[in-house]
């Protein structure tokens, strides 16, 4: 298990390198330059000067194996837009509340997703059943921005005297409820979903027949025979949706005016701070290797046939 | 008095397109160091029997409308759910016809073995180790101690029925249904499993129902048959009898399509395979349902519109057919006459 890691780690190596080489060249494929925008008249002199501090003068080869070496001394850079501040500051500083919002969206989305899954594909075709899917279809459908404005609605104008639920912020456990919750509606579901389809399909195993011909109690054979089998599609889909929720949560963050890293992330594709876009690249990259590679270990604990294989 | 009495048992299932009598009107009983045998080709309701005295039908679409399960004097079938766990596992047990899927893949061998031990037996982890090494032992695999922390992915299709059988002993039931054991299995591993039922039905004085399609596994090891055909009975005797005597020209045809390789002409001859399909079980007609396919049926005769009761042809001997094999050589005597 332990070289079976190692080895996934190194090869995560070359992958980020890919990941750098893209991002690098796309993004110099776009028009425009962070110093000449037509808001921002500045004399050709300085214009030159700084693309000469930044280095935008070298050949592109150059810049590139400058910013690989970057990125390896764990260096993102300066950025080139925000004066005076690098790329890991602002890492630093907001990666935490995106880490943290997307953390406890997942949390909500598992803890909830799950056992409504499996609540259904007990109870199927019951009145539960037919509630919590269509439920989970909603949640699924509906847009992340408009659930958070229902959310902000609802539960801090019309009864935010009875929930006490701020509109907006990232501070107390109470101001981080409604974004959490906003994010993660749609992961929810689509668990809820999974687990249920999942679920059936595991209960018409020949296994749990014979778990059943044992004269096993049902609550056992549910959570011991069936629950198991089940969860290792959903850890399957569990990975990327990690790795979308930390990173992808521009608009809840938005909406919620959190001050966390996507809305850097926007602000500096729009305008051409490379360093930042590369930067949050590689390291949202990053997380989602580290997602999937936490599922592959997952899955070796569930299933044993996979254990095997890598050893 | 016997172990095991089924009267009269019905269960259908209750789908879109109508009623299916999967199971209509089946009684048989098994005395403990006993084996029926239950032989019929597939669809014919032999396994939802099965299910049906263990109570593992799936409900809906399946629902047993009628008849009686007696158990040592227990009714099954009006049971809680409750109960039946508590017989399940412990007094009847039953092993499945395909090995690879019927243990839990994410389980090890152990786990399955001593999660049974536990549930039914008052017995330490400790001991329930022990005893499924003994168990495993018992079955004939190899290295138990080592086995026992194995998931079953690493066993051969014959260690995991011996795993599976091993679980089915593991409580001392006193009746075993073992359903197709061996359909899944290599030839050479089928007689083996076979062999291994016999002995521990012999050392653990079991009653044991023997659920195939296969008229050679029937001779090998049953002591009486029933004879199944779309969901009724149609034949039942001791082996020896059916074998010597059959009377039902399905039964005949069974035995005619298994391969004789004993007599030197036997050996060129053409297997020969029944014609035609069983008819559909939803609303099926008030007539002998296997008269389609009966080459001893014409149209002079009440085959189309009359249902042949099960009668006592010869002492212990039952059939349910208005050509008997008997009976037509009798007529055959009458018109040389």
């Amino acid at each position: 298990m332990t070289a079976f890691i190692v080895r996934r780690l190194f090869w995560t190596l070359p992958v980020i390198l890919i990941v750098i080489f893209f991002t690098f060249v796309l993004m110099r494929q776009i028009e425009g330059n962070p110093f000449r925008t037509s808001e921002r008249n500045v004399p050709e002199s300085i214009q030159q000067n700084l693309e000469e501090k930044f280095g935008l003068n070298d050949p592109w080869y150059v810049q590139y194996a400058k910013y690989v070496k970057g990125v390896f001394t764990l260096d993102l850079g300066p950025s080139l837009v925000l004066r005076g501040r690098d790329v890991n500051d602002i890492v630093r500083e907001h990666f935490p509340e995106s880490l943290e919002l997307g953390g406890l969206a997942m949390l909500f989305a598992l803890v909830v997703g799950i056992p409504l899954g499996m609540l259904s594909a007990l109870r199927a075709n019951s009145f539960l059943d037919y509630t919590a899917m269509f439920f989970s279809n909603v949640g699924f459908a509906i847009p992340s921005f408009l659930v958070a404005t229902l959310l902000i609605y609802f539960f801090a104008l019309q009864w935010g005297d009875v929930f006490g639920f701020p509109t907006s912020g990232w501070t107390t456990w109470q101001s981080k409820v409604l974004p959490s919750l906003a994010l993660g509606l749609g992961p929810m579901a689509y668990f809820a979903r999974l687990t249920r389809g999942t679920m059936l399909e595991t209960l018409q195993q020949d296994y749990i027949r014979t778990a059943k011909a044992k004269g096993l109690r049902w609550r056992r054979i549910v959570a011991v025979h069936a629950l198991r089998n089940s969860l290792i599609p959903v850890v399957t889909a569990a990975g990327p949706i990690l790795g979308f929720l930390i990173t992808g949560s521009f608009i809840i963050e938005q909406i919620f005016a959190i001050p966390g890293i996507g809305r850097y992330y926007v602000t500096a594709v729009t305008g051409r701070d490379y360093s930042v876009v590369m930067g949050l690249t590689v390291l949202l990259s990053i997380i989602v290797i580290l997602a999937n590679l936490v599922v592959d270990i997952l899955y070796g604990i569930l299933d044993p046939r996979t254990r095997e294989a890598r050893t | 008095m016997a172990a095991l009495e089924v009267r009269d048992l019905q269960t259908h299932f209750f789908t879109r397109e109508g009623v299916v009598r999967a199971v209509d009107g089946v009684s048989f009983s098994v005395d403990r160091g006993q084996t029926l045998g239950i032989v019929g080709e597939s669809g014919c309701g032999k396994s939802v029997t099965a299910l049906s005295i263990m109570g593992l039908i799936p409900k809906p679409p399946a629902k047993i409308v009628g008849g009686e399960v007696q158990w040592e004097g227990r009714e099954l079938t009006t049971l809680s759910e409750r109960q039946l766990e508590d017989v399940r596992g412990h007094e009847i047990a039953m092993i499945f016809q395909d090995p690879m899927t019927s243990l839990n893949p994410t389980l090890t061998i152990g786990t399955q073995i001593k999660e049974t031990l536990r549930r039914h037996l008052d017995i330490s982890k400790d001991a329930a180790r022990k005893r499924a090494i003994e168990l495993l032992d018992e079955v004939g695999i190899p290295k138990p101690e080592s086995r026992l922390d194995d998931y079953p992915h690493r066993l051969s299709g014959g260690m995991r029925q011996r795993a599976m059988i091993a679980i089915a002993i593991s409580c001392n039931p006193e009746l075993l249904i073992a359903d197709e054991p061996t359909t899944a299995l290599d030839v050479t591993v089928q007689a083996q499993v076979l062999d291994l039922l016999e002995e521990l039905q012999a050392s653990h004085e079991m009653a044991m129902i023997l659920i195939t399609h296969d008229m050679g596994v029937i001779a090998e090891s049953a002591d009486d048959v029933v004879v199944m055909y779309a969901g009724q009975i149609v034949e039942q005797a001791p082996v020896q009898e059916l074998f010597d005597h059959p009377e039902h020209p399905y039964t005949e045809a069974l035995l005619g399509a298994l391969p004789q390789i004993d007599d030197a002409s036997g050996r060129n001859q053409r297997l020969t395979a029944i014609r035609g399909r069983p008819p559909d079980l939803i609303d099926p007609p008030k007539a002998c349902r296997f008269a389609a396919r009966c080459p001893h049926a014409s149209s002079g005769d009440s085959c189309a519109t009359h249902m042949p009761e099960l009668r006592e042809i010869r002492p212990g001997h039952f059939v349910r057919s208005q050509h008997p094999a008997s009976e037509r050589a009798g007529k055959r005597v009458e018109v040389t006459a």
